[in-house]
């Protein structure tokens, strides 16, 4: 799925980063606790959180991981936004819970991690 | 080369500034994108366990043409019971290490779980070395 088309199902706004950015996004994992992300051995994959802070970056960057949306309408710091940018993570900022996010994405083709 | 970074107990902003640096500068040898994952993960890891729990410490990575070996040795209250330590989901962190995203008893399993060779001495009241090794 194109991270154009993550951003109108989810009715998020784009907070870093480029929505054209050529990315096709296949799967995605749903987590608060960063510890949790950092145990996945896919690459490439949206992660879904509710946690805004600088540390989501750090695991992102860390993680392989170039598309970020942050749910329950959590907004992204201006230290948060600097470290997308610098690491080129796209950082969506979406209205909808993790499960209606994680819903609407999922029965539109995206797949689950495990 | 050899790369040198203090790290400050209690300061999240700046946790992961070195495990980011490293992670340029192994991009920057061409390693394969999977085995630098690997390296920054335990390095992040092991940089967020001296935020979490120490007053200070220091990393230093050293870099060969097909190794790296990182060693973080800290100020701070000691892992008491180091295989303890090592089960997932055994944590001593606090309420806003838990905040933060971490603190989940996960961090030492992450880290053993991504290197090639892995040393933790620990003394309590005084700090804790932990080393670890991955080759390319």
């Amino acid at each position: 799925m194109k991270i154009s088309d993550i951003q109108k199902l989810t009715e998020a706004r784009i907070i870093a980063g480029d929505l054209l950015t050529e990315k096709n996004i296949k799967k995605a994992f749903s987590s608060d606790l960063m510890s949790d992300v950092l145990t996945l051995d896919e690459e490439d994959i949206l992660l879904i959180t509710g946690l805004a802070n600088v540390q989501l970056l750090r695991t992102a960057e860390m993680a392989d991981i170039h598309v970020v949306l942050l749910a329950r309408n959590k907004k992204a710091s201006p230290e948060m936004i600097q470290l997308a940018k610098e690491n080129k993570i796209v950082l969506l900022e979406t209205p909808f819970s993790i499960f209606r996010a994680s819903g609407v994405l999922f029965s539109n083709g995206i797949k689950p991690v495990y | 080369m050899e790369l040198v970074f203090e790290i400050e107990g209690g300061d999240f902003t700046s946790a992961g500034n070195a495990s980011s640096k490293i992670k340029k500068v192994l991009k920057q040898l061409n390693i394969d994108s999977k085995t630098i994952k690997r390296i920054v993960i335990a390095v992040y890891e092991a940089e967020v366990n001296i935020v979490a729990h120490a007053k200070k410490g220091i990393l230093k990575a050293s870099i060969g043409s097909h190794f790296i070996e990182v060693k973080l040795t800290d100020k701070g209250p000691g892992i008491e019971d180091v295989e303890k330590a090592m089960e997932a989901g055994f944590s001593t962190a606090s309420k806003q290490v838990r905040e933060m995203g971490f603190g989940a008893g996960m961090g030492l399993p992450n880290i053993k779980k991504n290197v090639d060779e892995l040393d933790i001495i620990s003394e309590m009241g005084k700090g804790t070395l932990v080393k670890f090794k991955n080759y390319f």
